[in-house]
């Protein structure tokens, strides 16, 4: 059995920190917008603050990690097999089809995978950080007088906050699922976990 | 490598900036209410005995007498006093739309007894003055001045019913004068608590339960707490008493506020003292009013004159209040009230007597200026009285009937129920034309609510506001509350996206271990 080593320490503590923020950030989201009750209305404020201020830190350093390293090529979209991976989910996996695209340190994501993130990233993640700091920083300037960077009310700002917010469950509930169709079911989950992947 | 270092100091100064801009809510000091606390305890020592000195050891004939003599010594407070609304009943003012205006409780209309023109020998009972009982008073009379009512330490001292502001026979004038001080609750309240004719009838959160409350009643003036005077919070300068009252004020100057002892942000927690910039300190601290004795919520005048074998008559309800009364008509009373929440920014505008009103809507007797995207407006707690009140339906303005008369004949409808005959007098008084044709509008009254602050145990909470179903906010629809509002067509394309996944999900897990199994029973 051959062994490789695809998440880097940083990578994965990364992946972990920003599954867990996410997953708070969503519970304690949906409470503050009323669709149920859990920790009660000011915790769920409390802790949605705490953990959107640590996911930005968390952001800003991944971004750092990403340039710094290289990594961020890891990104860049690319149709080469993405016929082939679409084909893959739809028919070849239900045939026990090999994976149409390699698992390697130098591109460890597949063409689907590098699309929905680089959409997660430039525009899910932005919306939802730029909405949010105005969400949790519009008073600011209202109460400075400063007019320019008034955005007068949390309407339009609510509203695509909820909209990304939805899309994010969306593809929750599908990266959960996707974890399953690795080369047996838990073997991208022990990768995630170990950084090894075993082939 | 120097790419690294500027991306590294960017970010840092990044994170610098969001860390800085918590921190300008987080200067609070935790004592500030023992500071408050050890401030307000200090109780005053009066630097003269009254009762000691020789200009009053006299027997005063008429209470005048009594005022001549405290402005011997006081040579100049009786100036200031006639400067005060107390005293003119009415104040200048600039409103917006109708220039610089002179108004008060002296020619306004309010919904209750409606305005006092030809009832004033009933209404002065509650002037700081004695002797003004119709038109031709004399406003700069100095020995007019009551100064008693206000400084009385007595508890004896009161003014008589219909007597345009002169105290009862029985008063001990002299024991009064020599028992002057600071003004108590007591002096404020025997006119405020009993605005309208009654206890509370009016504002709701001003009534005798206040002479002495309890912490539950009202954390500042409670006599086991800190027992606040109604003018530690209502300082009076040279008599230039703080604090408007929006049925008759219009400007935003000389306010009493909460932070005048509490500062800006009072909360060790952020998310309160930011709700502050839209939400006024009332809003979250007078969670009920009317806490003890009911308060009056709706009069209908269109049912009075009702007559049982000929004579007026009333009735009450379980609790003694006057629920119908035939000179009056219809009453409805509450406690423990909920109040009604509205935006302002500090700002009234009133019914001038002459203004045409739009009867489509409800006439408001005065309006709170204000809204969301008013950054000088908050949302503050009101009670809202609500009327049927006589108008001309010709001339479409409120009528202002006469109501009291001493006897029979005189066109007062207390006394002769009629309508048009008192319509007619009244009007004729103010010179406004009546046409001789009178319906009912219905009519609102705002009353913001400022006493009555209960414990911060009591504070309402978070998901009495954020709250999709019965938020005490729902009336307020100018802008957008989380857990209040949301988007009905981004929920349902939300939730339809999410059980959309959950079923691709569900349906494409089960074809695979179907296959699965197909495959390994085919082995
Ligand atoms: C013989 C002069 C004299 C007369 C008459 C007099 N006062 Fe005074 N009053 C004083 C003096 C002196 C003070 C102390 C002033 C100070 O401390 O600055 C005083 C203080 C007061 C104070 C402040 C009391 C406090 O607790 O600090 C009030 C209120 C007052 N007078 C009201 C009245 C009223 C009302 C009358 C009329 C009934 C009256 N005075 C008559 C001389 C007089
Ligand atoms: C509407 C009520 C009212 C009336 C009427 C009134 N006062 Fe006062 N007076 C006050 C208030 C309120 C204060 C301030 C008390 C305080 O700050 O604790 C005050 C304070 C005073 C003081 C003390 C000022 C000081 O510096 O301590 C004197 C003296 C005084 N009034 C005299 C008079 C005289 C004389 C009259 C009548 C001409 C009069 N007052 C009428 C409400 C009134
Ligand atoms: C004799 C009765 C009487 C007494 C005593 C009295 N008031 Fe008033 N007060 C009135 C009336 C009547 C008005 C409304 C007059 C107007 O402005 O047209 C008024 C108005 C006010 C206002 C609103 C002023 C404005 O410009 O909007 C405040 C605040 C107030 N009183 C507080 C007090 C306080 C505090 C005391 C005790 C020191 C007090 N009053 C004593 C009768 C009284
Ligand atoms: C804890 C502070 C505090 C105390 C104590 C207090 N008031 Fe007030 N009062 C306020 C504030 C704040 C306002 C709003 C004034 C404004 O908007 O300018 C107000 C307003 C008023 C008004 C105008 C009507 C209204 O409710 O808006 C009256 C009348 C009044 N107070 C009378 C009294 C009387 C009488 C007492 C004593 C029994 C008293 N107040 C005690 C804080 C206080
Ligand atoms: C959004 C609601 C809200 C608003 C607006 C608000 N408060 Fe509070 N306040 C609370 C709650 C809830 C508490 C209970 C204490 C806590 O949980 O920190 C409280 C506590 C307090 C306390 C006690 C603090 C202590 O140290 O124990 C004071 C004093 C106070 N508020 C004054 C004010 C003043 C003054 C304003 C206006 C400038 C104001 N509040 C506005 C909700 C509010
Ligand atoms: C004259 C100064 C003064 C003004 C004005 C004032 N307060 Fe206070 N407040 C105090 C003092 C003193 C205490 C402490 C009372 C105690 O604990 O007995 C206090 C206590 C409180 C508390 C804490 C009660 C608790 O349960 O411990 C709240 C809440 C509060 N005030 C709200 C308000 C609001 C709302 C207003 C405006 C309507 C206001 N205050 C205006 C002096 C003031
Ligand atoms: C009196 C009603 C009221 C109460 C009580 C109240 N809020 Fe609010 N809250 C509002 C209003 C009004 C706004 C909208 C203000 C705006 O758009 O500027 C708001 C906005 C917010 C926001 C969004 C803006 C921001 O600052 O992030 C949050 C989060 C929030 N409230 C949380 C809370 C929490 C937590 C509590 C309890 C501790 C609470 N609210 C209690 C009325 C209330």
């Amino acid at each position: 059995m051959k062994k490789i080593y695809i998440y880097k320490a940083f990578e994965r503590f990364w992946h972990w920190m920003q599954a867990a923020l996410i997953i708070i950030l969503i519970i304690t989201g949906f409470e503050i917008h009323s669709s149920f009750e859990f920790f009660g209305y000011e915790n769920a404020v409390n802790y949605h603050s705490s953990s959107a201020v640590i996911f930005i830190i968390l952001i800003i350093f991944s971004i750092f990690w990403h340039f710094a390293t290289g990594e961020w090529k890891q990104y860049i979209p690319t149709t080469k097999n993405l016929k082939e991976q679409i084909e893959y989910y739809l028919i070849g996996i239900f045939k026990n089809a090999q994976h149409p695209v390699e698992k390697h340190e130098l591109s460890k994501l597949n063409p689907l995978q590098r699309l929905t993130y680089l959409g997660l990233k430039l525009l899910i993640f932005p919306v939802m950080v730029g909405s949010g700091l105005l969400y949790l920083y519009y008073r600011y300037p209202q109460q400075g007088g400063i007019h320019i960077l008034d955005i007068g009310g949390l309407k339009v700002v609510a509203l695509l906050h909820t909209a990304s917010a939805f899309l994010l469950v969306a593809f929750l509930i599908a990266h959960l699922y996707l974890i399953t169709t690795g080369q047996t079911i838990t073997s991208n989950l022990k990768a995630m976990i170990t950084g090894w992947e075993e082939k | 490598m120097k790419n690294y270092i500027s991306i590294l100091l960017f970010f840092g100064a990044l994170l610098l900036l969001i860390i800085l801009s918590q921190l300008p809510y987080t200067t609070k000091q935790s004592d500030d209410l023992s500071d408050l606390k050890a401030e307000y305890s200090q109780k005053h020592i009066p630097s003269v005995d009254h009762s000691k000195l020789g200009e009053l050891q006299r027997d005063f004939k008429t209470p005048q007498d009594v005022t001549k003599a405290c402005i011997s010594c006081h040579t100049e407070r009786h100036k200031e006093v006639m400067q005060s609304a107390h005293w003119n009943w009415e104040r200048e003012a600039f409103i917006e739309g109708r220039g610089v205006t002179y108004a008060g409780k002296k020619n306004l209309l309010n919904n209750f007894c409606i305005g006092i023109g030809g009832s004033e020998v009933s209404c002065t009972r509650c002037h700081v003055g004695y002797g003004w009982k119709d038109l031709s008073f004399d406003f700069t009379v100095e020995e007019n001045i009551d100064c008693i009512v206000c400084h009385d330490g007595t508890g004896d001292y009161y003014k008589a019913i219909n007597a345009a502001g002169y105290p009862g026979d029985d008063v001990d004038l002299q024991n009064a004068a020599q028992n002057v001080g600071h003004p108590q609750r007591s002096n404020c309240g025997n006119c405020h608590f009993f605005g309208g004719g009654g206890n509370n009838v009016k504002h709701g959160d001003l009534e005798e339960a206040m002479f002495a409350p309890s912490r539950d009643i009202d954390v500042h003036m409670a006599v086991e707490g800190m027992d606040l005077q109604c003018v530690a919070c209502h300082k009076a300068e040279n008599h230039r008493l703080l604090g408007k009252m929006y049925s008759v004020s219009s400007m935003n100057r000389d306010r009493v506020t909460c932070e005048q002892c509490h500062g800006e942000s009072p909360h060790q927690k952020n998310i309160l003292n930011e709700h502050t910039i839209k939400v006024a300190c009332q809003t979250c601290h007078i969670p009920i009013y009317a806490k003890v004795n009911a308060t009056k919520t709706s009069w209908d005048w269109s049912t009075a004159g009702r007559l049982k074998d000929g004579k007026p008559y009333n009735e009450n309800d379980d609790d003694g209040n006057i629920t119908y009364i035939s000179i009056k008509g219809s009453f409805t009373w509450e406690k423990k009230i909920e109040p009604e929440y509205c935006w302002f920014n500090g700002t009234a505008d009133h019914y001038f007597i002459g203004d045409k009103v739009d009867t489509t809507k409800v006439v408001k007797m005065n309006t709170l200026n204000g809204e969301y995207a008013d950054p000088e407006s908050k949302i503050i707690p009101v009670k809202i009285h609500r009327a049927k009140q006589i108008y001309d339906c010709m001339n479409k303005m409120v009528i202002q009937p006469k109501l009291y008369a001493e006897e029979e004949g005189q066109g007062g409808y207390w006394k002769d129920f009629d309508w048009d005959l008192a319509a007619k007098i009244g009007m004729e008084a103010l010179d406004v034309p009546y046409s001789g044709f009178f319906c009912f509008v219905n009519t609102e009254m705002y009353w913001p609510i400022n006493h009555m602050v209960s414990t911060k145990e009591k504070s309402v909470s978070c998901k009495e506001c954020h709250n999709r179903t019965e938020s005490r906010l729902a009336g307020l629809q100018d802008f957008y509350m989380p857990g209040r509002d949301h988007s009905v067509v981004i929920d349902f394309f939300g939730i339809v996206l999410i059980v959309l996944s959950l079923a691709g999900v569900i349906i494409h897990g089960v074809i695979r271990i179907v296959a699965h199994n197909k495959r390994i029973s085919e082995e």
